[in-house]
């Protein structure tokens, strides 16, 4: 289903993309000329590494020739209209698309420069270090304590209950939740609200203790009170954890990033600071799309 | 005119009716600039047409059939001067009469009778025509009427719909009221049994065996009826059954939902539902013939005493039988649980079989324990299979290779042949119907109650 090509294509040093002057990258008019990736999509410290990526659905191609990098301790918002792929491309960082029947990857993947995609890779523990939170909060019906625990008892990291009781009250602190439900561990996760619901996913993310976080718009299905809950609780976790968050507010990436990348029709466009992306964008594309002339 | 060529008639005035009101409505339209300024679209008056022409005709039609017997009787019998006086005697009378009528000359006929005859063959042949005549002239009046009212402003939508509702209501309640029909008439004739068999001795007796003395000379033939025996065997081939059923269908549904690719699911998904189409008494037959001997022959070799006609061959078989339901409902559920749960589990590191275990299951069981339960009450129902392959012995036994029998096979025993309906023999009958009737009653009630109450879980 799944191939690894080691060194596939000619990798781009992020000296060479230095080099090449914006002036020529802004010409580019159509998407179908994309070819490369303005701004700076490498990073010295980076935790993930993708060079080249191509995700086929069938026959349909969903990512044309991706190269990023997503730096340790850092957030990176990935921003674009709607099936743009962004989506797609954070499901290929632990490997989510495994369960979509049809779904190819290639490219060179990796995470601490082990390979992602390997005929050798065990899903289970790289889904174990490579967390995820989904745009609609989906607490398993159980009980809040149950859904936290959950992670923890399936990779058996803590073998006693006071163990347990420690991750799921860490983990629950660490989601700003802890106060709202400690006196109600034993009730369905299912009968939170929407905010709270998605705070109990990150929790029991965290309490797998993962190192990257990916979130797939884990705020559109909530009101502004709770997003911002949400967003405060991101740049906390970027402390611990490395974080790349898609998303379609783009007041939320420009608030919870260091870096954006902008995806257009499964090329990736742009990766700035965020700042630059969105005071000063280098490419024309994703000038039109921050300043809502689409999306 | 006979009835069913009226009713053909009747038909035919209706279709007339339809089109006629439709292009009534059409030329009322065209005047007033299109179909647009009608309240309603063209097809609405043609139905509304039709509906006047025909359902209070198809109504009274119906009324007259239900009737009709009855007053020719009455009028018949009312112009006999010495009628007997009881109501048997009054019946062969009044079959004789029809028997005259219809030109059977049977036994001895008097000028009464003669007359009578007569009398009925008139009364018929004027029903008939009156019959004709009205609900003819009623049709084609009521349609007339109808296709006068046709103006631009008549709402006939919103009249067709009310109809359509009132006939909707009507098939909803046909269904109510045949199941409180089945209901009382089972609980009418248990009472006469529970007359003649206190119900304490009915429902603790240990001693089944329903043989009644129909003559004072017969020997041999006590009665009793302690349905203990049949209950504990009804339980027993069943919970064989769902020995069998459960596991096997819900793993079957789960490799279908879960593990399955799209090509062994096209062919293994309709294969395991051709089981749910085979006729109760193929596998009957496949029970007593194939499976029985086989365990007889079994027990045998590892020396156990087993009758050919054994629980065990029943059950199991009743068992493969209820598979498919059992598989197909929980599949249902498992493909009804949302993806995000399982993407939730997988995106935790869960392993394929955890996330099943785990998530899936936990969350599709309110709906597959609802499945569970409607296979218990079809196993409890289920008949031939019993009759063919459990045997007719009573016993009591906790013993699955000793021959059973359940309450459905001694419903089938007792009412098979010429009965007399007022022992209680036959009876009895009736009162393990009402308990069948009441057992599957609290299981459909518990199931419905545990998928309503658990189904908002997840979503």
């Amino acid at each position: 289903m799944t191939t690894m090509t080691l060194n596939a294509g000619p990798a781009v040093a992020a000296g060479d993309q230095a080099k090449n002057p914006a002036a020529e990258q802004n010409a580019v008019k159509t998407n179908a000329e994309i070819v490369k990736t303005v701004g700076q999509p490498f990073s010295d410290q980076a935790k993930l590494r993708m060079r080249n990526v191509n995700v086929f659905y069938g026959e349909t191609q969903a990512i044309h020739d991706v190269s990023l990098d997503i730096g340790r301790n850092e957030v990176v918002a990935m921003i674009g209209p709607s099936g743009c792929g962004k989506s797609t491309f954070l499901r290929c960082l632990n490997r989510m698309n495994d369960t979509i029947e049809g779904c190819r990857v290639e490219g060179e993947l990796t995470l601490d420069g082990e390979a992602i995609y390997g005929p050798k890779v065990d899903v289970v523990p790289l889904r174990a270090r490579v967390g995820m939170v989904f745009q609609k909060p989906n607490p398993f019906p159980k009980s809040i304590y149950d859904n936290v625990a959950y992670g923890p008892k399936i990779h058996g990291i803590a073998s006693r209950r006071a163990e347990l009781d420690e991750i799921v009250e860490n983990s629950l602190r660490r989601a700003g939740l802890w106060n709202e439900v400690k006196d109600r561990l034993d009730k369905p996760g299912t009968g939170l609200s929407g905010g709270q619901q998605q705070r109990l996913c990150i929790a029991r993310a965290i309490a797998v203790s993962p190192e990257v976080i990916l979130m797939d718009e884990p705020c559109s299905a909530l009101d502004p009170i709770a997003t911002a809950r949400i967003e405060e609780l991101i740049d906390e976790l970027r402390e611990n954890y490395t974080i790349a968050i898609v998303t379609h507010s783009m007041q939320q990436a420009a608030r919870v990033s260091q870096r954006t990348a902008y995806f257009h029709l499964g090329k990736l466009v742009e990766v700035n600071d965020t700042e630059t992306v969105f005071t000063n964008p280098e490419h024309e594309l994703t000038e039109a799309y921050i300043t809502g002339r689409f999306g | 005119m006979q009835t069913p060529t009226l009713f053909a008639l009747l038909l035919l005035l209706i279709l007339v009716a339809y089109g006629t009101g439709f292009s009534r409505a059409i030329a009322a339209a065209r005047s007033r600039g299109g179909i647009r300024s009608l309240a309603s679209l063209p097809s609405y008056y043609g139905v509304h047409t039709a509906l006047w022409c025909g359902l209070p005709a198809l109504i009274l039609l119906g009324t007259w059939l239900a009737f009709d017997d009855a007053i020719i009787r009455a009028l018949v019998m009312g112009g006999i001067a010495d009628k007997p006086a009881s109501i048997s005697g009054q019946n062969l009378l009044y079959a004789q009469i029809q028997n005259l009528a219809a030109g059977n000359q049977l036994g001895e006929i008097t000028p009464q009778l003669q007359a009578a005859a007569a009398h009925l063959t008139s009364l018929r042949q004027n029903g008939q025509y009156m019959q004709t005549a009205l609900i003819l002239i009623l049709s084609a009046g009521l349609g007339a009427f109808a296709l006068l009212r046709i103006t631009p402003e008549l709402r006939a939508r919103e009249k067709v719909e009310k109809v359509l509702r009132a006939v909707l209501l009507t098939c909803a309640c046909a269904a109510i009221f045949t199941t409180v029909g089945i209901l009382m008439s089972v609980l009418l004739e248990s009472i006469r049994f529970f007359h003649a068999v206190p119900v304490t001795e009915f429902l603790f007796g240990l001693h089944w065996s329903p043989q009644m003395a129909m003559r004072a000379d017969q020997v041999g033939s006590s009665g009793a009826f302690g349905a203990v025996p049949l209950f504990t065997g009804t339980l027993m081939v069943s919970a064989i059954a769902m020995f069998v059923a459960v596991p096997v269908g819900l793993m079957s549904a789960i490799y279908l939902a879960e593990y399955a690719g799209k090509k062994v699911r096209a062919v293994a998904k309709p294969m395991i539902e051709i089981l749910a189409g085979v006729p109760t008494v193929v596998y009957g037959f496949f029970a007593a013939l194939t499976v029985a001997p086989f365990i007889r022959d079994l027990a045998q070799s590892v020396g156990l005493e087993a009758s050919s006609e054994s629980a065990l061959a029943a059950g199991l078989v009743m068992g493969v039988m209820i598979i498919p339901f059992v598989s197909s409902l929980s599949d249902d559920v498992i493909n009804a649980v949302p993806q995000s749960l399982r993407d939730g589990a997988l995106g935790l590191g869960s392993t394929k079989s955890e996330t099943v275990r785990k998530v899936v299951i936990p969350a599709a069981l309110p709906g597959i324990v609802g499945g569970v339960l409607l296979a218990v009450s079809r196993a409890i129902g289920e008949t031939m299979i019993v009759v063919m392959a459990a045997g007719l012995a009573a016993n009591l036994t906790a013993n699955p290779l000793e021959s059973v029998t359940t309450v459905t096979v001694q419903i089938v025993t007792l009412l098979v042949g010429d009965q007399e309906f007022d022992s209680p023999k036959t009876l009895a009958a009736f009162a393990l119907g009402l308990m069948l009737f009441i057992s599957t009653l609290i299981l459909n009630f518990i199931a419905l109650h545990v998928v309503k109450k658990y189904r908002e879980q997840y979503d």
